[in-house]
């Protein structure tokens, strides 16, 4: 199907209401922003992702699994002296050495418990507690600026609680819906004109598919675009997995449509490593340097967008600071989160190091929270995206006045 | 009560879709069809194919040695001659060559009982349950075993006693593997003290996994009152639940069958929830788990979940404690609490309360249409494309069970795209004008009645039924 059908489609959908105003979030310099939100699901383990090798408890908390020091074989990759970064992260490292990602560490949400559920929850509703708010705060966030036709996206079948609200957002994910025939797709639009829930869905759908569509007509003409940016993240070809292959692909054709959502939003699982964790090679390893291939493609399909992009990795908790009975980790508390893009004044690890000593550990087994996660999503959305500091306190994340925005997470 | 609507609530909210016909036979006493249900051994699902968990296991073990085997061979080789091919890739595809057909076996044989079903209530019962205690397929071994557990650890029990069927579930092989407590050692158990004699390197001891999930998803509920020790020490009870033929010293017993291995159990008297249990080997943590049943917080956690599946995403609070009320009261008889569902008002106010999900709305298109479960891994097909693949939730919390988690745009996409795959596969040979009402009896909307009936074809009228906005619910 080609593009004009496909707008003509959506345009149908929208009631005639399609296209976008010209709202883009902007920079004071007045350049447009992007932001990507990376849930990772499960409970990422912060001390195997970014080890503290020059913690001196940390090897006998780890053992076996303890990465030696960046510069030994089959060690980290060095970062700032004291803390490594997993192997797998190759990516990460040139973006460090490119002050382009800060890694934060012994960050935690509000949230103490350990369920993966009210973990994410909590992480998701932006408030101290689970189920105490049924929307999230990207959304909030996103309901604070000016109205876009899609403000977000969600790169999946449906959309995940922290893009859930007042906000036109919608989700996307590949389909074969140009095979479908005009007038049958009319015929439902019709149908669904009485049922609130589903007239949005599908307009938002529509609208979706039609971007989708738009970005790939324009991708065919002008091949330049696609192709990879210099640096050593293009030199060799990269191992993403399909799935991720596809979200990154997606996510970033979203992103550089002038029209098109400022902010998208994936979530990974499979972090959740109870037993046979491994080290610089194994379970988890596999699983970062999969996670770390699909950032290397955002960044490349990203192309110039990239300098305006800021991506921020995020998991519900961390693990213990202790390998358990199994080559594992339990649910912990305190854990990692990373920003990176170009839009990121990086090269830094933040971290307020809480050590790793019997009496530092949180419970006995914890590393100790010492950074609110919300501190950190002020900064991001204050700066990055421009929303206010009255609704950052208000609406987006309420009761949280004790976490004081971190400032200068981007470069002004 | 509403009655125009009772037998479109019953065949579509309590079973699993009307087929043509079944709307008429429920006539006037919605709530009658659905008691006699509950009577009667619940069905259990056998053919050739459909091997025990103990045997797949067996296998499995088996064909993890071979590759065990391949690989310090071709470490051996690769030593003497760096290079040289590694034979153990051939060999490793040989486990999920193994499993993936019996995946395929028990996805086309459950799909086909949800299809067929005269007792369609118990049949979703019994995938509330199965998803109530959630193993995922992402998790080796598991592909070749979710489904015997669905058979064996679930529907003999969905008409028990809970507290048999949360026995049943957390003894199953497929939970113990799902959730790790094979591996997990009490670090005092005599396994542990004689590792430290003979100075190994490697520590062994307690993962918390199976008694956390144990705890916080399939009895008190998240907020049910226990602490950060009594997981500790309920996963200390429970070491040594493990599974027979695991290798090594350890292949006492039999293979891929549960086993209580005393050698591996944390010995001594242990304090669960403020009650004391003293150490007798497996009745250990066989007690704590009758205890966890008859707690106040297990009633209510499981009453909200089944509310929320039978009544509303978020139910209302007087019929959460009126079945609470029916487990404890009953000491968990689950027949109790289900007529006790079944009686209550708050169900019968709201025709199509609850969003399918992709497997509803899957399942509920077979039944209405009649459509063929096919051999092979067409049946596998619908459940990807729709992104509820069977079996494979992904986390032990299960699928999520409210709208929102479920309504998205791209989501209905996809539900549209089926439709018109279905629409375009059946064309005239269905009349969708006829099944319209059949299938939607009091909820078909005359939107709905004239699309379909005005449609340009055959394929199309299909599809305009299918998404239909009063077929997306339930």
């Amino acid at each position: 199907m080609q593009r004009r059908e496909f707008l003509n489609l959506a345009a149908l959908a929208a009631g005639g209401a399609l296209l976008p105003a010209r709202l883009a979030l902007a920079r004071a310099d007045g350049r447009p922003t992007r932001f990507v939100l990376v849930i990772l699901r499960g409970a990422l383990d912060g001390l195997a992702a970014v080890p503290p090798c020059g913690d001196p408890d940390y090897r006998a908390l780890r053992r076996e699994f303890a990465l030696r020091a960046p510069g030994e074989s089959g060690g980290a990759l060095p970062l700032d002296g004291f803390f490594g970064l997993h192997p797998s992260l190759r990516f990460m490292e040139q973006s460090y050495a490119a002050r382009e990602l800060i890694v934060l560490h012994a960050l935690a949400s509000p949230y103490r418990e350990r369920s993966h559920f009210d973990g994410q929850d909590v992480l998701e509703n932006g408030s101290a507690r689970p189920h105490a708010l049924q929307s999230g705060w990207l959304n909030r966030a996103l309901a604070a600026l000016p109205a876009r036709r899609e403000a977000g996206v969600a790169l999946g079948q449906n959309v995940p609680l922290v893009m859930r609200g007042p906000a036109a957002v919608t989700s996307w994910s590949s389909s074969k819906l140009s095979a479908l025939d005009e007038d049958t797709l009319g015929r439902i639009t019709d149908l669904y004109s009485g049922d609130a829930l589903l007239s949005a869905r599908l307009a938002d759908a529509l609208a979706a598919n039609a971007m989708a569509a738009a970005e790939s007509a324009d991708m065919e003409m002008s091949p330049a675009v696609a192709a990879p940016t210099a640096g050593a993240a293009a030199a060799k070809p990269l191992a993403v997995n399909a799935r991720y292959a596809e979200i990154v692909h997606a996510a970033a054709g979203f992103l550089r449509e002038e029209e098109g959502p400022r902010v998208a939003v994936f979530d990974t699982s499979g972090w959740d490593t109870h037993a046979n964790e491994g080290a610089a090679e194994g379970q988890l390893a596999g699983r970062l340097a999969a996670l770390d291939a699909a950032l290397a493609t955002l960044r490349q399909e990203l192309g110039p967008a990239w300098s305006d992009t800021a991506v921020l990795l995020v998991t519900e908790f961390g693990r213990t600071a202790a390998l358990n009975g199994t080559r594992g980790t339990d649910h912990g508390t305190a854990t990692v989160a990373f920003l990176l893009g170009g839009a990121v004044a990086g090269g830094r690890v933040i971290a307020d190091w809480p050590g790793l000593s019997a009496r530092a550990l949180y419970q006995g087994r914890d590393l100790t929270a010492t950074l609110d996660l919300r501190s950190v999503l002020k900064a991001v959305l204050a700066e990055h995206l421009a929303v206010p500091g009255r609704a950052l306190e208000q609406s987006v994340f309420p009761e949280s006045a004790a976490a004081k925005p971190l400032r200068g997470l981007i470069r002004s | 009560m509403q009655e125009p609507f009772a037998s479109a609530i019953a065949a579509n909210r309590f079973g699993l879709g009307a087929r043509p016909g079944e709307l008429a036979a429920i006539g006037s006493d919605a709530r009658s069809w659905l008691r006699a249900q509950l009577l009667g051994a619940p069905p259990t699902l056998s053919s050739a194919e459909l091997r025990s968990a103990a045997q797949i296991l067996a296998d499995a073990l088996g064909l993890r040695r071979q590759i065990q085997a391949a690989r310090r061979a071709d470490a051996a080789v690769t030593a003497a001659a760096p290079g040289a091919e590694a034979a153990a890739n051939e060999v490793q595809k040989k486990l999920p060559q193994f499993l993936r057909p019996i995946y395929v076996a028990e996805v086309t044989a459950r799909l086909q009982q949800a299809v067929s079903t005269e007792r369609p209530f118990l049949e979703r019962l019994t995938q509330f349950w199965s998803n109530h205690f959630a193993v995922s397929i992402d998790k080796q071994f598991l592909a070749g075993l979710a489904g015997s557990f669905e058979r064996e650890a679930i529907r003999p029990h969905v008409l028990g006693n809970f507290s048999e069927l949360l026995l049943a579930a957390e003894t199953h092989p497929a939970m113990l593997l799902y959730l790790d407590n094979h591996l997990s050692v009490g670090p005092h158990s005599p396994e542990a003290l004689r590792r430290e004699q003979h100075q190994a390197q490697r520590k062994i001891g307690i993962n918390e996994n199976l008694a956390r999930e144990i705890l916080e998803l399939h009895t008190l509920g998240v907020g049910g009152g226990y602490t950060q020790t009594d997981v500790t020490t309920f996963a200390e009870v429970i070491t040594g639940w493990s599974i027979g033929g695991e290798g090594g010293r350890f292949a006492a017993a039999d293979p891929g069958r549960f086993i209580f291995r005393a050698e591996l159990h944390e010995p001594g008297t242990k304090v669960v929830l403020s009650r004391r249990y003293r150490d007798d080997g497996f009745g250990q943590g066989a007690a704590v788990l009758r205890d966890l049943a008859r707690e106040r917080a297990t009633a209510h956690f499981i009453a909200t979940k089944l509310a929320r599946h039978f009544i509303a995403d978020d139910p209302p609070r007087a019929a959460v404690e009126r079945l609470a009320e029916a487990f404890a009261h009953s000491g968990g008889d689950l027949p109790t609490v289900y007529r006790a569902l079944i009686d209550a008002r708050e169900v019968w106010v709201q025709p199509l309360a609850k969003y399918k999900t992709p497997a509803d709305y899957i399942v509920s298109s077979y039944r209405g249409l009649g459509l063929p479960v096919e051999a092979g891994r067409a049946p596998l097909a619908p459940f990807e494309l729709l992104g509820q693949r069977t079996w494979q939730p992904g986390s032990p919390a299960g699928w999520p069970d409210r709208s929102a988690d479920w309504d998205g745009a791209s989501a209905l996409i996809k539900r549209i795209e089926w439709a018109d795959a279905v629409g375009a596969r059946l064309g005239s040979r269905c009349d969708a004008t006829g099944l319209a009402p059949e299938l939607l009896g009091a909820n078909l909307s005359e939107p709905t009645r004239l699309a379909v009936a005005r449609a340009a074809s055959g394929a199309q009228a299909v599809t305009l039924l299918l998404a239909a906005p009063e077929f997306m619910r339930r």
